[in-house]
């Protein structure tokens, strides 16, 4: 009995209760932005020393895998308990947004971090619904871009980057044989497919939500953005079959081995390192357009994507919340964290620090100024990426396994996936 | 009886697959603990070409594997001691016992081994957050929930295993004990318990299994400091990659204590099956 | 066989009082003990099952998504809407529901009955001794005590189309297949599925046969012998009614934790499950915590539950009567 006992003891020692040194303390959930959660935990951790040297306030940080994020951010907002201060995906934020859960960053509670026109514009209209206070404010931007072997490229006699899809699909035969592919994709993966349905359906003159916020899914525009993405396998086949099953990040693998000659992808650039990949054997161009747009075509090549951070309005140390995420978003931790991260800065005055030069950055750079666009900023947002996303998974089945995509099948997948929503 | 030679043969061949069918996936943990990365992303090759232990040493510090072991280990243990005794108290009632109830008792009980986890999940979340509020034992995030939480879940099969186990001992033991003027809890310790140590292991052994290997509950319930293996080991594929060869590593260290554990109980495991799950 | 008292002579739960002794058990004067040895139990199973799933039954009769996640109370009572559109087999909802509770039917008795086949097979050629039947036992045995999540994840492993070892075996080494297939995505990822689930749940199959095998005496073979019974009349005539207690116990326990298996489907292929492998605990996830409409999801559960009851009882009855007829 008494062993039992010691254990109980033991099992109620396993996490520490925050009474008493509350008032102090904050609790920040982290995503996963490195090499792994001990690589992030490494990173973060001398920065949130330094706040606490300034502030005497401590932070307890966790990195929660984006596998648990969402649902862990769920149970917080329904249970009113958790962390204070977290990390979440920004086309999240709308979805977050509805749960009432998040402290709204209006004018008074945005100027306690230092103001709304710190932040960089695209990146604020992407933490929250249009027309309310936003529910978050950004941490790290993050943008599309095209990535592409050299030396494949000049293997194959190819000078420049595709910048149309139809330049795509043509040098991407050309780079095609052997071992090697022309593009890699995340075809089993939801929300790598429903980001690129969104590019793509820009292109092509669609939306995916009306002005109501009503799901638009199957309209013809948007079946033909779709088509057009899955082509590149189905079509073309510029795309190895198999990728219609990778869903853990296994493109950017390929195109690290010499597998696959382009990629695309937000700011790889650090993981292609950590997996032996010299920055001089890549180039990075931005995302293609249609050769001929479509009426209604828009010119957007990209999602502004990017990590936003928000406040739990159950924390009891409100302020302490919004001083560290003034701290976080202050000059000097956006130039360190997203120098690390590969990202760019979310708020506008360090965007001209050496730290951004590189040309990988500066591609990110010029995208999300010019032709990026937020996700629809809509409370079903996280169920338009799981719907849409997987019936694009269904379609690079069908396409690897040698099934034709058709308008028609294309059509029959959006359908359905819309009258899911409800 | 004497076996012919068709018959020793087909023994041999089925015998051969079934080991073969078990074998190969161990062996490749195995094999692809000693590759490298780029060997384990590359076409599959049985031998590692460039063997190497590397990924043994990598795994402790890719995620914090050391905690998570101790976690899964605290908290398996814990809930499979909790389970085996409440269980141990239960069938002892239901066994010896004949009380107005018994049959409804009984009926809940193998019920609730039916509830689907996702209908009770996010209601117990909200029952153990509001409990904690209430009372200031932490069970969110925390060892103690988790523990409890798996000790139900292993429960309804531990009692109703027992309760075989325990009809089995004969009554004549009971009674002469009780002649002796042992009172029922003296019965229990000195005369039933004694006679069950099987079922006891058994039991205990099924309890561990279940919160050993339990992923849904743990993905939600669980935070950075009391996150148990099931969910853990996961952290092996993050934002950048799958550390293939990492998860196989790791996956055999943690596995060998349970597994040799396991098979060295195996013995009292099919004897408590035999009489508890049988009858 | 019970003897059960008379409602005159049990104390209602928690109120003691005097018994009136009629039978033999040892808790003639003491009945109030028998509630005291089972109310851990009792506390712990309403705590943690009964008033949870009440919860989620009361959250199947209400309107409950992200808006409403965060305050209950405001979640508007809907009725039976929930149940309504997930039973509406002409809408995309109900439709997918169907088709899951499909699969997971198909997956159920494939697997339980593989699984049976295989642990029976393997408990009967193991039942003489033979040099090299303990190391076969253990090994045998060892997925069984290998956590969910590594077996899993080695299997999807496994099954990588391109870098798998099943492919590398299939194609370029027996060159049974010209083209590679895939396994973790489209028709044969039902099939990938199921194996895993054998490969997971065979050995306790074979755990339970190999105990019931030991209660069977050596003498009904040695006469099954005389009468001069080969293996498959032995097999018939001894080893199979011999199994039946266990069979029957057996075969309920592997059906009720592959219907509700989440673990096996979630790992392999990593929360998102090609339709034909969408078992229903997966898709019931879905719904729930990746569309964050709890209600539906809940009224989806219960649906599940109610299944699984009527299954079970069924079940009961039906082995119970026939116990009784034999």
């Amino acid at each position: 009995m008494a062993a039992l006992a010691a254990a109980t003891l033991t099992a109620c020692g396993g996490s520490g209760s925050e009474d008493g040194t509350a008032a102090k303390t904050l609790t920040y959930w982290a995503s996963n932005q490195g090499a792994s959660l001990e690589a992030d935990k490494a990173i973060l951790q001398p920065e949130l020393d330094k706040f606490t040297q300034q502030t005497g306030i401590k932070v307890n940080v966790e990195v929660v895998p984006w596998s648990d994020l969402l649902n862990r951010l769920l149970t917080a907002a329904t249970s009113g308990q958790g962390p204070d201060v977290v990390n979440i995906g920004n086309t999240w934020s709308a979805s977050l947004q509805a749960t009432g859960a998040l402290v709204e960053f209006d004018d008074a509670t945005l100027a306690k971090v230092g103001g709304k026109d710190r932040f960089v514009p695209a990146a604020l209209a992407a933490a929250g619904a249009p027309g309310k206070p936003p529910a978050a404010v950004p941490l790290y931007s993050l943008a599309y871009a095209l990535y592409y072997n050299k030396k494949a490229f000049a293997d194959a006699g190819v000078t420049s980057p595709p910048s149309t899809w139809e330049q795509v699909a043509e040098v991407g035969r050309k780079l095609t044989g052997g071992d090697r592919w022309g593009l890699a994709v995340e075809g089993a993966n939801p929300s790598e497919n429903a980001h690129h349905a969104f590019t793509f359906s820009q292109q092509y003159g669609g939306e995916w939500f009306d002005s109501a916020g009503k799901p638009t899914f199957d309209t013809p525009q948007n079946v033909t953005a779709v088509k057009r993405y899955v082509d590149l396998m189905a079509v073309d086949r510029i795309v190895n079959p198999s990728n219609a099953e990778y869903a853990q990040n296994q493109s950017v693998s390929d195109f690290a081995n010499g597998k696959a000659a382009m990629l695309l992808w937000q700011a790889a650039g650090s993981n292609l390192k950590s997996q032996n990949m010299a920055p001089d054997a890549y180039g990075i161009a931005p995302v293609p357009f249609p050769a001929a747009p479509p009426a209604g075509g828009k010119k957007v090549n990209s999602m502004v994507a990017g990590i936003n951070m928000a406040v739990f309005k159950h924390t009891k140390n409100r302020d302490a919340a919004l001083e560290f995420v003034k701290f976080m978003t202050s000059d000097a931790e956006q130039v360190a964290l997203n120098k690390t991260y590969g990202s760019l800065p979310a708020v506008a005055t360090v965007a001209g620090d050496p730290a951004f030069a590189a040309p990988e950055q500066k591609v990110l750079q010029q995208t999300l100024a010019t032709t990026a666009a937020p996700l629809p900023q809509v409370p079903d947002e996280s169920t338009f990426e799981t719907l849409v996303g997987t019936a694009i998974k269904e379609l690079f089945a069908d396409a690897a396994s040698g099934r034709p995509v058709t308008e028609e099948s294309v059509r029959q997948k959006l359908t359905r996936a819309q009258q899911q929503m409800r | 009886m004497r076996e012919t030679a068709a018959e020793r043969w087909a023994r041999r061949i089925v015998l051969t697959l079934l080991a073969l069918f078990v074998l190969v996936p161990l062996y490749v943990m195995l094999s692809s603990a000693l590759k490298p990365l780029q060997d384990v992303q590359s076409a599959f090759t049985w031998w590692p070409r460039r063997p190497t232990t590397q990924a043994f040493v990598d795994m402790w510090s890719t995620v914090p594997l050391g905690r998570y072991l101790v976690n899964s280990l605290v908290v398996s243990t814990v809930a499979a001691v909790f389970s085996v005794t409440v269980a141990i108290f239960a069938a002892y009632a239901v066994s010896r016992y004949r009380f107005r109830g018994r049959g409804l008792f009984s009926v809940t009980v193998l019920s609730t081994q039916m509830f689907p986890g996702i209908l009770f999940l996010l209601p117990l979340f909200l029952i153990y957050v509001n409990l904690g509020n209430a009372t200031g034992i932490q069970l969110y995030a925390s060892r103690t929930g988790l523990i409890i939480t798996y000790l139900t879940f292993s429960l309804p099969f531990s009692i109703w295993m027992l309760v075989g186990y325990f009809d089995s001992i004969p009554r004549g033991l009971d009674e002469a004990a009780q002649v002796d003027g042992a009172g029922p809890l003296r019965t229990l310790f000195r005369v039933i318990l004694p006679a069950a140590v099987p079922g006891v292991v058994a039991v205990a052994v099924y309890a561990f299994m279940t919160a050993w290997g339990e992923v849904l509950f743990a993905s939600v319930m669980t935070d950075e400091g009391s996150r148990t293996l099931a969910v853990g080991l996961q952290g092996y594929s993050t934002q950048f990659n799958v550390y293939w060869n990492q998860v196989m590593a790791a996956s055999l260290v943690v596995s060998v204590p349970v597994v040799a554990g396991f098979l060295a109980l195996q013995r009292y495991f099919v004897a408590g099956l035999t009489a508890g799950a049988v009858k | 066989m019970a003897t059960t008292t008379t409602s005159r002579d049990a104390a209602a739960p928690g109120r003691p009082r005097r018994a009136v002794p009629t039978d033999r058990s040892p808790g003639r004067r003491r009945t109030l003990l028998p509630y005291l040895l089972l109310a851990p139990a009792i506390v712990l199973e309403l705590a943690i099952h009964v008033v949870p799933m009440l919860v989620g039954a009361w959250m199947s009769l209400r309107e409950l998504t992200q808006f409403q996640i965060r305050d209950w109370s405001t979640a508007p009572f809907v009725g039976a809407e929930n149940y309504r559109v997930v039973l509406d087999v002409d809408s995309a909802v109900g439709a997918e529901l169907l088709r899951s509770f499909g699969v997971t039917v198909a997956y159920t008795v494939a697997s339980v009955g593989l699984s049976w086949v295989l642990g029976t097979t393997a408990a009967v050629l193991l039942q003489r001794p033979f040099r090299g039947r303990a190391v076969l036992r253990a090994l045998f045995l060892t997925p069984y005590a290998l956590p969910v999540y590594t077996a899993v994840i080695t299997w999807s492993f496994l099954l990588q189309r391109d870098t798998g070892l099943v492919n590398h075996v299939l194609v370029d080494q027996l060159h049974l297949l010209d083209e590679r297939p895939f396994w973790l995505i489209g028709e044969n990822s039902f099939v990938a599925l199921l194996v895993v689930s054998i490969w997971r749940s065979w050995p306790f199959a074979f755990l339970c046969v190999m105990a019931g095998l030991q209660n069977i005496p050596g003498e009904l073979y040695e006469a099954a012998a005389m009468d001069g019974a080969g293996f498959w009349r032995r097999l018939r005539a001894v080893t199979l009614p011999m199994l039946r207690p266990v069979n029957l116990v057996l075969l309920l326990v592997l059906f009720l934790w592959t219907f509700n298996d989440f673990n096996t489907p979630y790992v392999l292929f990593g929360g998102s499950a090609p339709e034909q492998a969408n078992l229903i605990s997966l898709h019931i996830y879905r719904s729930s915590f990746k569309t964050w409409d709890f209600g539906a999801g809940s009224a989806m559960s219960v649906l599940l539950l109610l299944f699984l009851l009527l299954v079970t009882a069924g079940y009961l009855l039906l082995t119970n009567r026939r116990r009784n007829d034999a």
